[in-house]
């Protein structure tokens, strides 16, 4: 590929004495959008803890920007340029949502000021001295998201933003995500809602087992749509 | 009322004590059973630099609790950050331990009976209602000054923003870029000098020997169920309060005044197992 940002190679993952990743590889190029899709417990989510450095052991290799990035601590890793959105949005409830929103600190120069983020999430604008859990769940992914814009990364690794918000919440995201692309991020996108997926994304890896099974683009995905039906199950 | 002044110093070192221990149990998940030993190091060594170098009082205020500080540093790099993923037990059975050890070698240098350190504020202060040790004042305002500046740094500030979020969730705060292990040894640096500095205030009132921080810290404990593990504002007001409702019990049945705060602690337990500031978990 003409610019690989993150290259993933051989990656395998262990939580404990379970062996979820066997020896995934994928790409990146920057300023792509790329999704992760799969069943549940496909390892998805673990891929992305595993690109942050947040699994318990891991190995292969993971370069960003063609540095290697197995065996840095996840806080080293972080301040290279990539910015984790976890599935579970790890609002932090004793900040209130502004010291949420400045709490990862500026890891790079070129990221996106408090007024900009509060213009892309005027709710939150709104709400910034409420405490951070007491939002909804979509404001709360909004926060969860935005608060990784500031840092100056230019990965995100965004885990399942749309999962259990209304439709009309996950069509913000997806304009929101449209947006970031547009700004230049580079996204890593776990996602099980697949029609969602294939509105934003340029290319979907599919995931089965522990492994990367299927690459497709998103132009070919009509020609495709059995073939993914079949691994997501859907 | 000159019980409950009194009550009041007593009760300035519960909350100073008893904040140190908050900080660190929010943040290590451990409960620091070395906290008595190093309010007594505290005291140690602001008498001992009076005794050898000749370090008046108000440098040792500062300088004690930045020294004993660093050793708390050092013991958290070299034991306790090897325990943080065991059980609660094994915090508890090292820091005990720590603090045998500590107040043993105290005891086979120095002996048990203790030494006066000179009250560096002589004279009283006419209250209206009773003239108090103006030391004893001093004690009182300089706590609640320390408790608060501790509680302002801790909810109103950035590095206690980042103290706050990684004790909820320190993983998630590592991988947004933050040195979540150093940031640990600090908090741990920063109850111990905070026990210490309580040491240090102390040194005048108490006898400076090496068990003074074995009875303290017993009621300390006592006083943090009550007000609720890892509340920092709980830590205060239980504190003081606590002392308060001692002085109090030694003016009306003088018997009790020892026992009245595990009494407290019994009944907080069965009303509200959490504390009064804890949140249930």
């Amino acid at each position: 590929m003409a610019d690989t940002l993150l290259k993933v190679d051989g990656l395998q993952a262990w939580y404990g004495e379970s062996h979820i990743l066997h020896g995934i590889g994928f790409e990146i190029a920057r300023g792509e959008l790329v999704t992760l899709l799969g069943r549940n417990g496909a390892g998805k989510t673990t891929t992305l803890k595993s690109v942050m450095g947040i699994v318990e052991k891991r190995t292969g290799s993971v370069t960003f920007d063609g540095r290697e990035t197995v065996g840095l601590p996840s806080d080293q890793i972080a301040r290279l340029g990539l910015a984790y959105c976890p599935e579970e949005r790890g609002i932090f409830s004793s900040l209130n949502v502004e010291e949420n929103l400045l709490l990862p600190p500026v890891v790079r120069p070129g990221g996106m000021s408090l007024a900009e983020i509060y213009q892309l999430f005027p709710n939150l604008m709104e709400r910034r001295r409420s405490q951070g859990t007491k939002l909804s769940g979509g404001e709360q992914q909004m926060l969860a998201i935005g608060r990784i814009l500031r840092t100056g990364a230019s990965l995100l690794l965004l885990d399942e933003p749309t999962e259990g918000l209304a439709p009309v919440i996950v069509q913000r995201i997806g304009d929101i995500i449209h947006q970031l692309k547009g700004r230049g991020f580079t996204i890593l996108l776990v996602e099980q809602n697949f029609h969602f997926a294939a509105t934003v994304a340029d290319r979907h890896y599919v995931m089965e087992d522990g492994r990367v099974v299927d690459m497709i683009a998103s132009a070919d995905v009509q020609q495709n749509i059995g073939k993914l039906q079949a691994y997501l199950g859907v | 009322m000159a019980q409950v002044a009194l009550g009041l110093v007593n009760g300035a070192f519960y909350a100073m004590l008893s904040l140190g221990l908050a900080v660190i149990f929010g943040m290590l998940n451990v409960i620091n059973f070395t906290h008595g030993a190093q309010f007594m190091m505290g005291a140690f060594a602001a008498w001992l630099m009076l005794g050898i170098l000749g370090v008046p009082f108000w440098a040792s205020l500062v300088l004690a609790p930045i020294i004993v500080g660093l050793i708390g540093v050092v013991l958290e790099k070299l034991l306790l950050k090897r325990i943080y993923h065991l059980d609660h037990l094994y915090g508890f059975l090292l820091t005990f331990g720590m603090a045998l050890i500590i107040e043993g070698m105290f005891q086979w240098k120095w002996g048990s009976s203790g030494a006066p350190y000179p009250a560096p504020i002589t004279g009283g202060t006419d209250l209206g209602f009773m003239i108090m040790p103006s030391y004893r004042l001093f004690v009182v305002v300089a706590a609640l000054a320390i408790c608060l500046a501790t509680w302002y740094g801790i909810e109103r500030t950035k590095l206690g923003a980042y103290l706050r979020a990684a004790t909820e969730n320190p993983t998630l705060v590592r991988a947004f870029g933050i040195n979540v292990p150093r940031l640990i040894t600090l908090t741990y640096g920063l109850g111990v000098g905070l026990a210490a500095l309580a040491g240090v205030l102390a040194a005048p009132i108490m006898q400076v020997s090496p068990l003074m921080g074995t009875n303290l810290v017993l009621v300390v404990f006592a006083v943090v169920v009550i007000g609720g593990m890892g509340s920092i504002m709980g830590s205060i007001v239980t504190g003081f309060g606590l002392g308060l409702v001692e002085g109090l019990t030694k003016v009306y049945y003088p018997p009790a005044a020892n026992t009245v705060i595990f009494v407290v602690m019994a009944i907080v337990l069965l009303v509200k197992p959490a504390g009064l500031f804890g949140q249930a978990k």
